[in-house]
C-alpha cells in the first residue's frame, strides 16, 4: 500500500473551529450588548422616577410669612414604591444647611443649576442611586433678603433594578446560547456539505478495483474540478504506460518465440533427414539450445509479467483443488511423454483468494519442474489439503531432489541446482513461483522427502 | 484423421504438415483466416490447429465465431504469447488446449491425441494391420479378443511403425521420435520398447523384424 504525505490537519476541524469560534464571539457580544442596553434602560427609568420624585418634593416647598414651609408630599414617595421594597433615603438642605432627612446623605453636584445631578454610590452599605435637585425660593425673611436655595437629595437602593437586570441577563444569555447552538448546527451542516464532495470523490477512487483505470466522472463542485482533471490526466498516463508495458511483454514474447518455433521445427525436420551420427548430434545440440533460449525468453517475460501483476493482483475466489486438478489435467500429456504418472488428490474445496493466472503460473512452474526432474516411469504425487489456516498444494517426486544448499539459493534468479545437467531450464521457475506466493501472502516451501529421495515442494496459501 | 492447420508461417506450417502426414494424417494448410473459413465450408475436420496472430486477423475471433456457430471440431491453439500475459485465455474462449511456441512435436502430437480422446475419436481412428487393430487414441492394441493397454512410449512406437508398414526405421530415428531432445539417450534404449512391443504382439501375425545394421520394420507373416 502507498501512504499519503503527512496530514496537515483536517478541513472539517478547521471549518468547525472557525465557525464555532466565530459564533461564540458573536453570542458573547450579543449577550453583552443586550445586558448593557438593559442596564442603561433600567438606570434611565429609575433616574426619571427619582427626578420626578425630587421635583415634586421641591415643588411642595413654599415661603409662608417669610418662612420656609415644606411638607413632604406623599406622592413623592409613592411613585418610588416598587415591587422590590427598595429603601428610599432623603436629605433636604436649604443653602447648604441641613433641614431634614439623613444628614450624611451628601448632595450630588449639579451639572447645571436647573438640571438634577445623578450619581451611583454606596450609602449605609448599600448600592444606591442618588439624585439631587435645587430650587430657588423667593425671598424669605425680608424684602432684601436673598432667595433661599433649596436642595433635595433622594437616594433609592437598586435591588429592584438588579433583579430586573438579572432577569434580562438570563434572557440575554439564553438568547446567546440559542444563537450559539443554532450556529453550531449550521457549522456542522456547512462543514459536512463542504467535505461531502471530497469524501464522495475519495470513496469513488478507493472503491475501484486495481484494474479500474477509467477516468473519475463523479460530479464535484467547481472548486474541485481542477483537482479531478489533474487526477484524470494522471490516471490516463498510468493507463497508457501500463498498457504499453503489457503490450510490450506480449509482443516481445511473440517476436522471440515465433522465429524460434520455426527454427526448432526445421531442426527437427533436418534431424529426420541426416544420417551421420556427428551431424545428428549437432542438430540435437541445436534443438536443445533453442529450447534453452526459448524457455529462458519465455520465463523472463513471464517473470516480468508476474512482477508487474503482483502489484495489482486481480483477486477472485478460487478453489485451490479445482485449479490444481485443471492444471494437472493439462500437463498430463506432457507427463505421459516421459511415462510419468501425475497422481492428484484434493480435499474438499480449499477456498483461497488469488489471481487465477498467477496462481496457475506458480503451480505450473513447480509441476513442470517435477515432470522434468522425476525419473521416467515414476509418479509425481500432488495433494491439495487444508492445514489449519492454510491451503497447501504439495508436490512430491522421486527425482534427484534439491542439493543441500539449494533451498534458498534456488529461489534466486538464474540459479539452478548443481545436479540438473542435461535438463533444459531457465533457473527462473522457482523465482516466479516464490514471487507469486509472496504476492499472495503465502510461502513456497522447498525440501527433500524425508523418506527416500525426491523433492517435496509446498505452496502454502492463506485460506480465504 | 483430418487436420486443418491455420498458420501463416510457411516453414513452420510445412514442418507441422510433414510430421502429421508422416503419422498418417491428412492436413490442409490455411495461411489466413479467410482461407481457413473457406476450408471449413467445404470439408469436415477432426481437429483444428490454430495460430493466434494471422495476417488478416486474430485467431481468437475465429475461435469465438467457430464456437458461436456450435462448431464441434476441437481446436488446439498454437500461441507465441505468454500465458501470463493473456488476460483472456484461449481456453476461456473455447479452445480445447493450447501449445506454446516453440513446441516439441511429440508434445503437440500428445496434446492432439489427448484432445481427440476426450472428444471421443471413435472407431474411425482404428488402424488395422493383418490381425491386429490399434487405437492410438485409446492406447489399445487388439489381437483377436485380447485387448492390451499400451504405455505411452509403446503406443508411440507402434504408431510410428504402423503408419508405414515394412519401412525400415533406424534406431536413431526411433529415439528422436520417442525421447525429448534434452535427455541424452543411448540408441540401445529403444531396444527395451521394441522388446516390450514384441511381447504384446506375440500371438498375432504382425511382428517387428530386426534388419541387421539398419534398424527395424513392421511386417506381417
Amino acid at each position: 500500500m502507498t501512504r499519503a504525505g503527512p496530514g496537515t490537519g483536517s478541513i472539517r476541524g478547521r471549518l468547525m473551529v472557525l465557525l464555532l469560534g466565530g459564533s461564540a464571539i458573536l453570542a458573547l457580544a450579543l449577550f453583552w450588548v443586550v445586558q448593557g442596553f438593559a442596564r442603561q434602560l433600567a438606570e434611565e427609568s429609575q433616574d426619571n422616577i427619582l427626578s420626578a420624585s425630587v421635583t415634586s418634593i421641591l415643588d411642595a416647598a413654599r415661603i409662608e410669612n417669610g418662612a420656609l414651609v415644606l411638607d413632604l408630599p406623599y406622592s413623592a414617595f409613592s411613585m418610588l414604591a416598587n415591587l422590590h421594597d427598595d429603601a428610599v433615603y432623603y436629605a433636604i438642605r436649604a443653602d447648604d444647611t441641613f433641614l431634614t432627612g439623613y444628614d450624611d446623605l451628601a448632595a450630588v453636584p449639579l451639572p447645571r443649576a436647573d438640571m438634577p445631578g445623578f450619581a451611583t454610590r454606596s450609602f449605609l452599605d448599600q448600592d444606591v442611586r442618588v439624585v439631587t435637585a435645587e430650587r430657588a425660593l423667593g425671598p424669605g425673611g425680608g424684602q432684601d433678603s436673598a432667595p433661599i436655595r433649596l436642595s433635595a437629595t433622594l437616594a433609592q437602593t437598586r435591588s429592584g433594578q438588579e433583579i430586573t437586570l438579572t432577569r434580562i441577563s438570563r434572557a440575554a444569555a439564553a438568547v446567546g446560547l440559542g444563537v450559539f447552538a443554532g450556529a453550531a448546527v449550521l457549522a456542522l451542516a456547512a462543514s459536512r456539505s463542504a467535505i461531502a464532495p471530497l469524501e464522495r470523490l475519495t470513496l469513488s477512487v478507493t472503491r475501484r478495483g486495481p484494474q479500474d483505470l477509467r477516468p473519475v466522472t463523479a460530479p464535484v463542485p467547481l472548486e474541485m474540478v481542477p483537482l479531478v482533471a489533474a487526477l484524470n490526466r494522471f490516471i490516463g498516463r498510468l493507463r497508457g504506460s501500463l498498457a504499453r508495458s503489457e503490450d510490450f511483454i506480449a509482443e516481445a514474447a511473440h517476436r522471440v518465440r515465433t522465429p524460434l518455433a520455426t527454427v526448432r521445427m526445421q531442426a527437427e525436420v533436418t534431424l529426420q533427414r541426416v544420417e551421420r551420427e556427428e551431424n545428428r548430434k549437432s542438430v540435437r545440440e541445436m534443438i536443445r539450445a533453442i529450447d534453452e533460449s526459448s524457455r529462458a525468453a519465455g520465463q523472463l517475460l513471464d517473470h516480468a509479467m508476474v512482477t508487474f501483476r503482483a502489484d495489482q493482483l486481480e483477486e477472485t475466489d478460487l478453489d485451490l483443488g479445482a485449479v490444481t486438478r485443471d492444471l494437472t489435467d493439462r500437463l498430463r500429456p506432457t507427463a505421459d511423454l516421459r511415462d510419468i504418472a501425475l497422481q492428484a488428490r484434493a480435499d474438499d474445496p480449499v477456498p483461497i483468494r488469488g489471481d487465477a493466472i498467477l496462481v496457475q503460473n506458480a503451480l505450473r512452474n513447480v509441476l513442470d519442474n517435477a515432470i522434468k526432474y522425476a525419473p521416467e516411469g515414476s509418479a509425481v504425487r500432488i495433494t491439495v489439503t487444508r492445514q489449519g489456516e492454510e491451503g497447501v498444494v504439495m508436490l512430491r517426486d522421486t527425482g534427484p531432489g534439491f542439493p543441500p544448499d539449494g533451498m534458498t539459493r534456488l529461489r534466486r534468479r538464474f540459479q539452478r541446482g548443481a545436479n540438473v545437467d542435461g535438463i533444459v531450464g531457465s533457473g527462473l521457475g522457482l523465482t516466479i513461483a516464490d514471487e507469486v506466493m509472496r504476492a499472495h501472502g503465502g510461502t513456497l516451501d522447498l525440501r527433500n522427502n524425508p523418506d527416500g529421495g525426491g523433492a517435496c515442494v509446498s505452496l502454502r496459501f492463506p485460506m480465504a | 484423421m483430418r487436420y486443418l492447420l491455420v498458420e501463416d508461417n510457411e516453414s513452420l506450417a510445412q514442418a507441422v504438415s510433414d510430421r502429421l502426414s508422416l503419422a498418417g494424417h491428412v492436413v490442409d494448410h490455411a495461411p489466413t483466416l479467410e482461407q481457413a473459413r473457406h476450408f471449413m465450408a467445404i470439408a469436415g475436420y477432426d481437429l483444428i490447429l490454430l495460430d493466434i496472430m494471422l495476417p488478416d486477423g486474430d485467431g481468437r475471433n475465429f475461435l469465438e465465431a467457430h464456437r458461436k456457430q456450435a462448431g464441434a471440431t476441437p481446436v488446439i491453439v498454437l500461441t507465441a504469447r505468454s500465458e501470463v500475459s493473456d488476460r483472456v485465455g484461449v481456453l476461456d474462449l473455447g479452445a480445447d488446449d493450447y501449445v506454446t511456441k516453440p513446441f516439441d512435436f511429440a508434445e503437440l502430437e500428445a496434446r492432439c491425441r489427448a484432445v481427440l480422446r476426450r472428444r471421443g475419436g471413435g472407431a474411425r481412428n482404428q488402424r488395422v494391420l493383418g490381425d491386429i487393430a490399434f487405437d492410438p487414441l485409446a492406447g489399445t492394441l487388439q489381437i483377436a479378443d485380447r485387448v492390451i493397454h499400451l504405455r505411452n512410449r509403446e503406443l508411440r512406437l507402434l504408431e510410428v511403425f504402423i503408419a508405414a508398414p515394412n519401412q525400415i526405421f533406424s534406431k536413431a530415428k526411433l529415439v528422436d521420435r520417442l525421447f525429448s531432445y534434452d535427455a541424452d539417450v543411448s540408441e540401445n534404449a529403444i531396444e527395451v520398447y521394441v522388446a516390450r512391443l514384441r511381447r504384446h504382439l506375440a500371438g498375432s501375425h504382425v511382428r517387428i523384424v530386426t534388419v541387421r545394421g539398419l534398424g527395424y520394420r513392421l511386417g506381417t507373416q
